[in-house]
């Protein structure tokens, strides 16, 4: 394949679906743009970044199990993501020991996990591009099957958040009260932490194990800094993940450098923007209104 | 509510109200239970007999009787430790009982926790939390309800129009116009228990539960908070209960106080129980009581359990 840019826009845009593993690229980072967006969203709220980051870096050694056992890496990311957040939603319920607690054992996974990882790859004696695909991601080679499985697994997150949004935005902000209301915030917090899971092994399969925030915590991190209504913020973090996977699998289908760089530099370069914009003195014609 | 235009978004209407074009809602809440005929009808709100609560292996007290009439303002005292947060969880029905009786408006505790608003102790946001005021208050309202709400149609059902108008009501009820629509985590501790206070008033509860609502605030914001609930309970007739460690800026609104001790409890009113003979009976120890000149009360000799050291304070 011979992609160049040439002076034509409409002739760029038709060049990026002529291949179809162009195409399948395109259905999985939308997919995968939209859940990250919001269950990032809702992670930001929740301070459970470190959580995130794990189930990514976790569902690493799921994939490359996967291979060396001969199925379908996309079955290795959720399970071993989702068998993390089993763990840490089982440790940290027992003991109320509050976020330090849940750190740990949170880090105790990841430790683990990441060796885990390496041993599969040594065991399985791929090249290093095969590992470094599962780390920083890869847009080729996404099937027709992984689409349906990454669709299928974002609708499904999607329709448990939409169903307890509110429940959930409650219990985030304000767990004492929540629970004196009748939310059943422990339940919750555990359905959070599946949800996430998922969400996670999704991205990874985009920007890869090491690069998930690219899509999990800098599109919601910027929104939240441009808008404070809960709904907008949420539609504003889709927005800019969209966007950021769309140019990135353009920039890297033009130009080879890997996938998970442009993503990662445009949605930082966006959240630059986002803070930059907050901090304009107040005389300049775009700064903010409100304080 | 009738004069709210309720058709604009909330945020609007606020920064309406803030400006002073709008007359405040609550000069039309004449329509609810006056305090006093709530006072005279002389029902309980609370009632607790005999009652003890453990944690884990640990009695935390026992022997506690008490009544809370309808209308009160009132305040749970005694030193840090005793076990008044768990009096708290006892009758939000978030802790069972060990033994004995506890009725919260007339029915078992935690039965009738959708007509109780309640203030957990403690609680500053996040500076960083980007979650608007009006925001935290709208979710004591339809924070528990499941399914995706749609943002904007709530202006074009009835529903929505009178939940904007509730919001509003609760927002103004606590002077917050002007502040509600920054993120939480920006405006002062004073603004955000105003907020707070909002939010567990925004189901029109007939119970307000606040533990140790002035204790992170200044104290000219201690002050503003004790003469808002105090408002509250007189223009709305609600029953307030407030866990307290300092009894003095709420002294002059209190109608009675519970002392809780290991053993048991006190109850009357606050000549009656901040009395030395009183406190050393309840606590078995020789206890103080002073009077200053500007009519604060002082304890002394108050036993601080678990460790039982001899300490002065201003009455907790």
């Amino acid at each position: 394949m011979d992609p160049h840019l040439t002076w034509n826009l409409y002739r760029d845009v038709t060049q990026l679906f002529d291949y179809p593993f162009m195409v399948n690229a395109y259905r999985a980072g939308t997919i995968v743009a939209v859940t990250a967006a919001i269950i990032g969203w809702f992670m930001v709220l929740r301070r459970q970044t470190f959580a995130g980051h794990t189930f990514a870096l976790v569902s690493f050694p799921g994939a490359a199990g996967a291979i060396l056992i001969g199925v379908s890496a996309t079955y290795g990311f959720f399970a071993f993501s989702i068998c993390a957040a089993l763990v840490i939603a089982a440790s940290s319920r027992s003991s109320r020991g509050g976020y330090i607690e849940e750190s740990a054992v949170i880090g105790t996974v990841q430790a683990l996990g990441l060796a885990f990882g390496f041993l599969f790859v040594s065991l399985s004696h791929r090249n290093v591009s095969g590992a470094q695909a599962l780390l920083f991601g890869s847009l080729v080679g996404i099937t027709n099957d992984q689409v349906i499985q990454l669709l299928a697994g974002g609708l499904i997150v999607l329709a448990i958040v939409g169903f307890i949004w509110r429940p959930l935005l409650f219990a985030s902000v304000d767990p004492d009260v929540a629970a004196a209301r009748g939310v059943p915030v422990q339940v919750l917090a555990v359905v959070f932490l599946l949800v996430l899971a998922v969400a996670a092994a999704e991205a990874s399969q985009v920007t890869g194990s090491l690069l998930v925030f690219a899509l999990l915590v800098l599109p919601p991190a910027t929104a939240e800094l441009l808008v404070e209504r809960p709904g907008l913020s949420l539609l504003t973090a889709v927005a800019i993940a969209l966007l950021v996977t769309w140019l990135g699998l353009a920039m890297s289908y033009y130009n080879d450098y890997p996938i998970g760089f442009h993503i990662t530099s445009l949605a930082f370069g966006a959240y630059l923007l986002a803070q930059g914009w907050r901090r304009l003195p107040r005389w300049t014609p775009f700064a903010r209104t409100s304080v | 509510m009738g004069r709210i235009r309720a058709w604009r978004p909330v945020s609007r209407l606020l920064s309406e109200s803030a400006a002073g074009r709008e007359q405040p809602a609550i000069a039309e809440a004449g329509s609810l239970a006056s305090r006093s005929a709530l006072l005279q009808a002389n029902t309980l709100a609370v009632e607790i007999r005999n009652a003890a609560a453990r944690r884990g292996n640990r009695l935390i007290w026992s022997g506690v009787s008490a009544e809370i009439r309808r209308g009160e303002f009132l305040a749970v005292l005694g030193p840090n430790g005793v076990g008044k947060s768990t009096l708290v969880k006892v009758i939000l029905g978030l802790l069972p009982l060990a033994s004995g009786e506890v009725r919260v408006l007339g029915q078992p505790p935690g039965r009738a926790n959708r007509d109780i608003g309640y203030l957990p102790q403690r609680r500053s946001f996040d500076p960083g939390l980007r979650v608007r005021g009006v925001d935290i208050v709208r979710l004591g309202l339809d924070g528990h309800r499941w399914g995706i709400p749609l943002p904007g149609l709530n202006r074009l059902t009835e529903r929505g129009r009178e939940e904007d108008a509730r919001v509003l009501d609760a927002i103004q009820l606590v002077d917050a116009e002007e502040f509600a629509t920054r993120p939480i985590g920006e405006v002062s501790g004073g603004e955000q228990q105003r907020l707070l206070i909002a939010q567990a008033l925004i189901r029109n509860p007939s119970l307000l539960i606040l533990d140790e609502p002035l204790d992170s605030l200044d104290l000219p914001n201690q002050a503003a908070s004790a003469a808002l609930l105090n408002r509250i309970c007189e223009e709305r007739g609600v029953t307030v209960l407030m866990v307290a460690h300092n009894v003095n800026p709420i002294l002059s609104y209190l109608d009675r106080v519970i002392y809780l001790a290991r053993g048991g409890s006190v109850s009357g009113t606050p000549e009656e129980v901040i009395t030395a003979e009183t406190l050393t009976r309840l606590y078995g120890t020789p206890i103080e009581v002073f009077r200053t000149a500007d009519g604060h009360l002082v304890v002394v000799g108050q036993p601080e359990p678990p460790h039982g050291d001899v300490h002065a304070h201003l009455v907790g």
